[in-house]
């Protein structure tokens, strides 16, 4: 087995033995970037100068020392770029601070490693809205990785990262991970400081990692978590040691099946997949209990209201003025609408069509006359939503459902029909409307469309119950043979 | 609740952009129908009944202490202008000279 294609926590015993050095695993991935990154678009951009001069320095005493980790673009790392996958910031923006999940990595002795592609601003479900190139899933290279966090997922399919940090508004780092066959976490909103991650939906977002197993999403998230007096919405609680809960059966956990899940649409060979895992996780000692989640149907209703109108907002900073694209004004623009041009201009040529459809989709819910019609009914739903999840808690510790209802789709497959796309995200969405931790763990493969596809098992506790989550899936994952299939290369 | 026909022109003037002729008939079309799906939600008769939610956890003022720390130098601050002029960032002219 190449460097490349081992887990964190094998090579963290081949660096602690000297087999190997941090720099060889840098070399390794690099060599494998170079050879496949054109065909994948999984990386906007990668240093291996920077990287290879960190390693040089590393504290291979540190639980992450000399891992390198590849960051979605746009987390900011201090002296790197950060496209946010948008032509507002390619090439006039250099990050001028870290964010906090990166200053944390690098107390853990991780070392980032190249900027994943995303689209832009992290709107979208597919990595098709990239304003470089699109990501490609390295099981079949006409199809999306899934997104936004699709070149973090690729990259960890196709064994060029060990692991990626993504972020995940409405499933962004669960839907890619499933589509392309790995672990992918969304810790509770608050666990993991938004400081540094440039901002699409405030209230939504939340930075995790995708990783080969859930071990390594396990390590690398004892690294992530922790209160930031920098952002307002960081949880003060303690941070458990994530890898202590692995290696525990399942005896006297109860795992909730919703019937709002298992709905017509449903690809038939994910449906069978996740039933087999549900009685896989049954003969490890859970119990099964049929819950009630009466809401799910307005969940994708309610986060394209509210994920919009918070976009809107927060991408109003991008004017040209302090960073960004700038269009340049015509001399002969009468004085009093030169501003107004300034902006216009600007923001029409730096953002592409998904940023835009969002932008005024988020405006007009916000607009005089439709904010109670739209937005504050939307925070109502959301409301349900939570209350839903509050009930079926005090019957069942885990919710199992698919992670997505159909497996990874054709580029291109939605161009024209926004709405559709929207509707894959049914399955992971509740979990950012109601803040909860949840994990995308693979559990089958599918022959679809004459290519065999990974399936992805979705598993969501209560907020702050990531123990509990890791412990399930792992048991899981140990159990079965899914995580050790890799991508068929590229 | 829903509209077929948003005036798209007027919002996206409130948004600061600027469409196309081909963007406003696409952009149309396309947010009248997400729009036309938002009626989902009136299906629930018990959404009138409860308080809306802007976060799901808790949020609280951060204060911390009175005192003096690092922030960004006037350099850093700059480093990403586009435009920039006696260490300071260069606007678009507003007004008369």
């Amino acid at each position: 087995m190449s460097l490349s294609e081992s887990t964190i926590a094998q090579l963290r015993k081949q660096l602690k033995s000297g087999d190997i050095t941090p720099a060889d695993i840098i070399k390794d991935l690099h060599q494998g970037m170079e050879k496949v990154n054109e065909s994948l678009g999984a990386y906007i951009s990668y240093d291996v100068e920077a990287a290879l001069k960190e390693a040089e320095t590393a504290d291979l005493s540190l639980p992450l020392g000399g891992i390198p980790i590849a960051v979605k673009d746009n987390i900011n790392v201090k002296g790197q770029p950060c496209t946010c996958g948008s032509k507002f910031l390619d090439e006039n923006y250099t990050a001028p601070y870290n964010a906090t999940s990166i200053d944390l990595l690098r107390k853990g002795g991780a070392i980032p490693f190249g900027r994943a592609n995303m689209d832009e601003f992290a709107m979208g479900s597919s990595t098709e809205n990239s304003a470089f190139f699109p990501a490609r899933n390295p099981w079949d290279l006409a199809r999306v990785p899934g997104g936004s966090s699709g070149g973090s997922a690729t990259a960890v399919g196709a064994n060029i990262a060990l692991a990626a940090l993504g972020s995940d508004t409405g499933g962004s780092i669960r839907q890619p991970a499933a589509f392309c066959g790995n672990v992918g976490i969304k810790p509770t909103y608050g666990r993991v400081s938004r400081y540094g991650l440039v901002a699409f939906a405030s209230s939504l977002d939340q930075i995790g990692p995708i990783t080969k197993t859930v071990e390594d999403a396990a390590l690398v998230l004892n690294h992530l978590c922790g209160h930031d007096a920098r952002d307002s919405t960081s949880l003060k609680v303690e941070v458990p040691d994530f890898t202590s809960a692995l290696g525990q059966d399942l005896k006297g956990l109860r795992i909730g099946i919703a019937k709002e899940h298992f709905i017509d649409g449903i690809h038939p060979g994910i449906r069978e997949a996740v039933e087999k895992a549900v009685k896989q996780m049954e003969s490890l000692g859970a119990t099964i209990v049929d819950i009630s989640l009466p809401h799910t149907d307005i969940g994708i209703a309610t986060y394209y209201i509210l994920a919009p109108a918070e976009a809107s907002a927060n991408l109003a900073r991008f004017d040209g003025v302090r960073y960004g694209h700038r269009a340049e004004v015509p001399a002969d623009v009468e004085n009093d609408k030169r501003l107004l041009y300034h902006y216009q201009k600007t923001r029409s040529e730096g953002f592409g069509p998904e940023v835009k459809r969002r932008i005024l989709l988020g405006t007009y819910v916000l607009s005089s006359g439709y904010y109670d019609a739209y937005y504050v009914k939307a925070q109502k739903a959301r409301t349900l939503v939570r209350r839903d999840f509050t009930e079926a808690f005090e019957k069942v510790d885990l919710v199992v459902s698919p992670t997505t209802p159909v497996p990874p789709f054709k580029i291109g497959a939605f161009r024209d029909d926004p709405l559709s796309l929207y509707l894959e995200d049914l399955f992971t969405i509740p979990a950012n409307l109601a803040g909860l931790p949840a994990i995308s763990v693979p559990c089958g493969m599918i022959q679809h469309e004459g290519v065999e596809l990974p399936v992805g098992l979705h598993l969501t506790a209560k907020p702050l119950d990531e123990v509990t989550v890791l412990r399930a899936a792992h048991a899981y994952e140990q159990a079965t043979e899914w995580h050790k299939r890799r991508a068929p290369g590229v | 609740m829903s509209q077929s026909e948003i005036n798209l022109q007027h919002t996206a003037k409130l948004a600061r952009l600027e469409l196309t002729e081909e963007e406003m008939a696409r952009y149309q079309s396309q947010i009248a129908g997400i729009l036309d799906y938002m009626k989902v939600l009136e299906a629930h008769e018990d959404l009138a009944a409860v308080d809306p939610t802007a976060h799901a956890m808790p949020v609280y003022d951060v204060w911390r202490e009175d005192a003096s720390r690092d922030g960004f130098t006037a350099e850093e601050a700059l480093s990403n202008a586009p435009r920039k002029s006696q260490g300071q960032f260069l606007i678009t002219r507003v007004v008369e000279e």
